[in-house]
């Protein structure tokens, strides 16, 4: 073997193990504004000037499927879930699947269905209500994208 | 959350280049040429970790993508060094290129086998993580059992280079220590999840420093007793410090407190020391731990270097570090047997000659990314169970390191730990993968959907019809950004 191609494969192997780590550092900054950029693109401060709130509402599109249950308000603010086919629970009681420990709400106070593509919240007979956006939930009610679920002193939303 | 199968596979093809590259490069530079079949190692991992790969597809879908081909990677550089030194040995006594299966490189592709496929039993079992919780109190006793097999055994059946960490039956010997790892993880995790509360709730404030009450000691002074226990009667420091290190740092998962840490160092680090004062002084069961430390202190005396059991393996570490310089003398162009024992706890020596500091610092992130893919793993599941579980393995896995790295560059004390995933031999190797496959099966947990709800909303769906046992205080933990 020439001594050139020994030298070209040894730099070549060390250059190629490097290359090997960016790649794999890559891979992980995909991995971790995966969910950042939902959140750019919904969570624009609310109130912000005249013209937010009236363009709020055709971002908000009933068909579009909700991906992530973010909590916006409350001592869990941050926390997101992501959403599969499965119902979420929320409530003091510590098997829900989002467990607040908020004096106002009840241990199991409500919970999130999907249904078609469409998620619904309901409230399960909690002392202090839920309430979504301004009204009181009284029965399983279509939940629309970026709108606050309150519970005590927490709020949710789904994202996209 | 994208699943991100995909990129794994890439990966996974990357990994496999570079270890076909580096048999390559050893074959180039030791034998002259590169024989037609330099591919077929490299190849047959390929297809090992493809198995792999797709048991995890099917199994855990939202798994990590890194850990993988990470720990491919340096899976398959070992096998392709250990193939290195074969070569090498054959060619110094004028025999033939040996074959792919011969030797400590071949019996490291069939533990290779073996360790992968106990990998994707376990991701075929356990489908859930929290499933382990129950067998928690059975593991802690086979942890400890495990743990406490070489200290009983005489010493011909166990010791190793002066340390008893082994069971030795005919030509064959094990490790249990690596496999009790794995099950006391699962049982301080457990345990700790159970008692949190009153061991973060209850305390007294010192210094600005939350400290705890003297009566909730109990649990960490037991664990330092039966750690300084290994100590002296398996003579061994790193295990012992393993032990002891991962419980402390579990407990401080579990707690959020510094004080523990605090703790659980000067424990350590008294403890040690009266080993040492011990050693000098009194002798027996202390010397073997005496000696170690007079080699670290001063590798380079002469009285150190010539008495037997004493530095020549450490210095010959040393001079192989320094010879390899910046960049190496290249795959497969050193001389790595000059290092005593370079297959197994001096590895990274051996290989430090050949690739150098710019190579070691790679395989190093390549390690580093592995131990922080496992705690990110911790910080999303939602169970405090799986948090401490994954938190604990990726910290042992960071801690061994740490333990033989320190030891092989005279930063610690030397003793005999593996080099994970990279020195020859099977217990370490399927130990190792068996935590990996604990830790796909948790990441997956962390980043698939919520699979949650109270039992009764369960649609029947995939996964087990029962509902884990509750974990008290433990079933949805949030974390705050």
């Amino acid at each position: 073997m020439p001594e050139f191609v020994l030298t070209v494969a040894r730099f070549g192997f060390l250059i190629l193990l490097w290359i090997f780590v960016f790649t794999v550092v890559g891979v992980i900054r995909r991995d971790l504004f995966a969910g950042v950029r939902s959140k750019s693109i919904v969570a624009s401060p609310r109130g912000v000037g005249g013209a937010m709130p009236a363009g709020r509402p055709a971002k908000v599109k009933r068909g579009k499927a909700a991906r992530q249950l973010v909590v916006t308000a409350g001592n869990l603010a941050g926390t997101r879930i992501t959403l599969g086919e499965i119902p979420i629970t929320i409530g003091r009681a510590e098997d829900s699947t989002l467990v607040i420990t908020d004096d106002f709400a009840s241990a199991r106070h409500a919970r999130l269905v999907p249904r078609e593509g469409q998620w619904f919240v309901e409230d399960l007979g909690s002392t202090n209500g839920t309430y979504l956006d301004r009204g009181k939930v009284s029965g399983p009610t279509p939940v629309p994208l970026g709108v606050p679920i309150r519970i005590g002193r927490t709020s949710l939303e789904l994202r996209p | 959350m994208k699943t991100q199968r995909n990129a794994e596979l890439g990966l996974l093809a990357f990994a496999m280049i570079l270890v076909a590259a580096y048999g390559a490069t050893v074959e180039a530079n030791r034998i002259g040429e590169i024989t037609p079949t330099f591919w077929v190692p490299a190849a047959l991992l390929s297809v090992l970790f493809l198995g792999l790969h797709l048991v995890v597809r099917f199994t855990a879908p939202y798994a990590d993508p890194v850990l993988i081909p990470a720990v491919a990677l340096i899976n398959g550089l070992g096998v392709g060094f250990l193939r290195r030194l074969d070569i090498g040995d054959a060619l110094s006594e004028k025999l033939p290129v040996p074959g792919i299966f011969a030797g400590i490189g071949g019996r490291q592709l069939a533990w290779t086998l073996g360790s992968l496929v106990l990998a994707a039993v376990l991701l075929l079992v356990v489908r859930d993580h929290k499933i382990v919780s129950r067998y928690a109190y059975t593991l802690g006793l086979v942890g400890i059992v495990l743990v406490m097999i070489p200290a009983v055994l005489p010493s011909s059946l166990s010791e190793v280079n002066g340390a008893k960490l082994w069971i030795k039956l005919g030509g064959f010997s094990i490790q249990p220590g690596e496999f009790a790892k794995l099950a006391l993880v699962s049982f301080f995790a457990y345990y700790l999840v159970r008692k949190r509360e009153v061991l973060s709730l209850a305390s007294k404030r010192f210094a600005g420093i939350d400290f705890p009450r003297g009566r909730d000691l109990g649990p960490v002074v037991t664990v330092w007793l039966l750690s300084l226990l290994v100590l002296v009667f398996e003579k061994d420091l790193g295990t012992a410090l393993l032990y002891f290190g991962l419980f402390v740092v579990t407990l401080y998962v579990a707690t959020e407190r510094a004080s523990w840490l605090i703790i659980g160092l000067l424990l350590f680090f008294g403890g040690v020391y009266l080993a040492y004062l011990l050693g000098a002084s009194v002798g027996g069961p202390f010397a073997n731990f005496y000696d170690r430390a007079q080699v670290w202190l001063d590798p380079f005396a002469l009285s150190n270097y010539e008495r037997n059991g004493g530095s020549y393996q450490l210095v010959q570490s040393l001079l192989s570090l320094g010879t390899g310089g910046m960049f190496g003398s290249g795959p497969g162009a050193g001389s790595p047997r000059f290092v005593p024992e370079v297959q197994t706890d001096f590895i990274f020596a051996g290989m430090g000659e050949e690739i150098g500091l710019f190579g070691l610092s790679a395989l190093l992130v390549v390690y580093l990314l592995i131990v922080e893919r496992g705690l990110r793993a911790a910080l999303n599941v939602r169970d405090s169970f799986g948090k401490l579980v994954a938190g604990g393995l990726a910290f042992t896995l960071g801690l061994q390191l740490f333990v033989i790295l320190g030891g092989i560059t005279g930063l610690i004390p030397l003793t005999g730990q593996t080099t994970p995933f990279l020195s020859a031999g099977g217990s370490s190797l399927m130990a190792n993968w068996l935590l990996i496959a604990m830790l796909l099966r948790i990441s997956n947990a962390a980043r698939g959907p919520a699979a949650g709800g109270s039992g009764a909303d369960r649609p029947g769906g995939p996964g087990p019809k029962k509902a884990p046992t509750q974990l008290h205080g433990a079933m949805t933990e949030v974390i705050q950004p």
